[in-house]
């Protein structure tokens, strides 16, 4: 059993999605995506208890050994980032039941869950495998279905920006092929142990910089780093709730983690810090924090707002790739799985207000902090993580963040951070003042609070923020583990 | 001279993918922008198929007294990337029947123009 693990969690979402299209009804599908998605949330806690314990775990696919056969590898990077995608879209899901019933028309769930289970299939399969061509393989997968996904939404703006990040995705998709098509032609293999070996010999080479840079324009778009992520803040705003909240907190993190993998694993050491990689991600970290920020302070819709704000603290998580130094992965990584949980709670958090009100335009929230205790303290909460104050998961990753960037005497980062999360005050005491000192219409007089099903997910994810906030050891631990595993060497 | 016509596959591809790039970027008609981008993903296939050509090998068929082949991994590698590049042409297609249902225009400008009136 434990030697399948790995396999296991891609192949049960896979065959299980055929499955949801044809079942009849909307909960039917829903029960199996459930179903499915529990167990791979158990299984990738096991998987990562296993490597925590055992170490790498190595499964060749029908028995072809690698490099020749697709290799699934699993050291402690990969089991966090699979643990936070099958965590997120175990506690998603049992929010989804009324979220999406409200969102979309009811003939359409089955699809709907079919295309979810799908992309749940891609985005797992990104954080399994070992082999670079099987990796963009399931980033097609994921992809499609997320535009999928996307064009669902209500507006017919969903059609638009789901196109938008069609084009912006496919082009990102398209430039990683070219980049390992490049590299592959240099050194015959695609499995990434095996490139890691052989890539020492051939790096001077400029086909094997031009692959590099191929790769990782491909990746900053999928990502939505600075100034690659125009697609985003559309495709967030108009997506359903139920994707917006599941593509937030976990495609961007999955994305993250090829990049970290490609440039830490892949890659021999000192590759990277011969090329202006670093700078190139300190300056787009920098640039996005500050603007994306400002953008957010100026948006009238909470959903856009809180778009904007991911790709700022992308932005946070370039900084620490940039820094490229231990402490500064390990704060990436820290990061990566706190932000998964704060945008996580509040996208949710807004996801109730919509299901009561149909919107979440700045204009007709007015006071609905009062209707909403629970709701509006979930959002209350996620921002001051969002913010970084002491006692909340955000803080955390903010810290070493800020020592990563004093270990390396850079001021000017420094002071970005700071600034960027004044301006998060600014935006998030924003959407609290609307919410809480406004006075509420007529008709908000007359909202009642969520539906627990609603509010029991958000606050599962608004305990964790809480909760990793005050006990590091778990996260910081795996972090620095998975830097280990990266090869990452101290400054 | 030798440094053109020796890499004459590359600059094919290079070119390709150039239109296509130029394409997505510069039409605002959303038909043309999906064109644009099954040549940009094209130029890409063939990038793959030209690297895997070996001089002098035959097709990756084991046939008696053929000792050499030319490489047969790119190939199949670009079969997927041809399934995947289908895939988001029909995809990308669909969008553009839902989009024309919801605006009655396919211009970028003009659905802009809509979103913005409003």
């Amino acid at each position: 059993m434990q030697e399948h693990l790995s396999l296991l969690l891609v192949i049960i979402p896979l065959i299980a999605a055929p499955i949801a299209a044809i079942l009849p009804r909307g909960r039917s599908s829903w029960s199996l995506a459930l179903g499915v998605t529990l167990i791979c949330a158990i299984l990738a806690g096991l998987q990562l208890w296993a490597v925590v314990h055992d170490g790498v775990i190595s499964y060749d696919l029908g028995g072809w050994e690698p490099p020749w056969g697709i290799e699934y590898r699993i050291d402690a990077v990969n089991a966090i980032v699979a643990m936070i995608v099958a965590g997120i879209a175990a506690i998603t899901l049992p929010y989804a039941l009324l979220s999406a019933e409200k969102e979309i028309p009811g003939d359409q769930l089955p699809l709907f869950y079919s295309a979810f289970l799908l992309c749940f299939t891609g985005l797992l399969g990104i954080t399994q495998t070992g082999d670079i061509f099987n990796l963009f393989v399931f980033l097609e997968i994921s992809s499609l279905s997320s535009y999928a996904l996307i064009s669902l939404g209500q507006n017919r703006q969903a059609l638009t920006s789901a196109y938008q990040y069609l084009i912006m995705g496919t082009l990102g998709a398209t430039f990683f092929l070219i980049g390992v098509g490049l590299i592959y032609s240099e050194t015959g293999t695609l499995n990434m142990m095996d490139l890691a070996q052989r890539l020492p010999e051939v790096s001077g080479l400029k086909t094997v910089h031009t692959g590099f840079a191929f790769i990782m324009i491909g990746f900053a778009l999928k990502l939505a780093l600075f100034p690659l992520h125009l697609w985003l803040p559309n495709a967030y705003t108009y997506a359903p709730t139920v994707i917006t909240v599941f593509l937030a907190a976990t495609a961007t993190k999955v994305a993250l983690y090829v990049m970290l993998r490609v440039l830490f694993t892949v890659f021999p050491e000192g590759f990277v810090s011969a090329t202006p990689t670093g700078d190139l991600f300190l300056l787009a970290g920098m640039a996005g924090i500050i603007s994306a920020s400002i953008y957010a302070i100026y948006q009238m819709d909470v959903k856009r707002l809180l778009a904007y704000s991911s790709v700022a603290q992308i932005g946070y998580m370039a900084l620490g790739i940039g820094f490229a130094s231990s402490m500064g992965v390990t704060a990436t990584i820290i990061h990566l799985f706190n932000h998964a949980l704060m945008k996580g709670a509040l996208f949710m958090a807004v996801g109730a207000i919509i299901y009561r009100i149909g919107s979440c335009h700045m204009d007709n929230i007015q006071g609905l902090g009062r209707q909403m205790p629970w709701t509006f303290a979930a959002i209350v909460i996620g921002g001051l993580s969002l913010i970084g104050v002491p006692g909340t998961a955000g803080f955390i990753s903010k810290w070493y963040l800020v020592l990563a960037a004093l270990e390396q005497q850079a001021w000017i980062v420094v002071a970005v951070i700071l600034i960027g999360s004044l301006l998060a005050v600014v935006y998030i005491g924003k959407v609290i003042e609307v919410l809480y000192f406004r006075p509420a219409t007529e008709t908000n007089l007359r909202v009642k609070e969520a539906p627990i099903l609603l509010l029991a997910p958000t606050w599962v994810l608004v305990m964790a923020n809480i909760y990793f906030g005050l006990n590091t050891e778990l996260t910081v631990g795996i972090a620095q583990r998975a830097t280990q595993v990266l090869g990452v060497t101290a400054e | 001279m030798d440094f053109i016509i020796g890499h004459y596959n590359y600059w094919i591809a290079i070119l390709l993918m150039m239109i296509g790039f130029y394409t997505v970027i510069s039409r605002g008609n959303l038909v043309k922008k999906i064109i644009g981008l099954n040549i940009f993903q094209v130029s890409v296939f063939l990038l793959y198929i030209s690297m895997s050509t070996v001089k002098g090998g035959a097709a990756p068929i084991i046939t008696e007294g053929v000792k050499l082949y030319s490489n047969p991994l790119p190939h199949v590698l670009i079969l997927t990337a041809i399934v995947v590049g289908v895939a988001t042409t029909a995809l990308g297609l669909a969008l553009v029947i839902r989009i024309k249902e919801a605006y009655g225009t396919i211009e970028e400008d003009e659905i802009h123009q809509q979103d913005h009136s409003l």
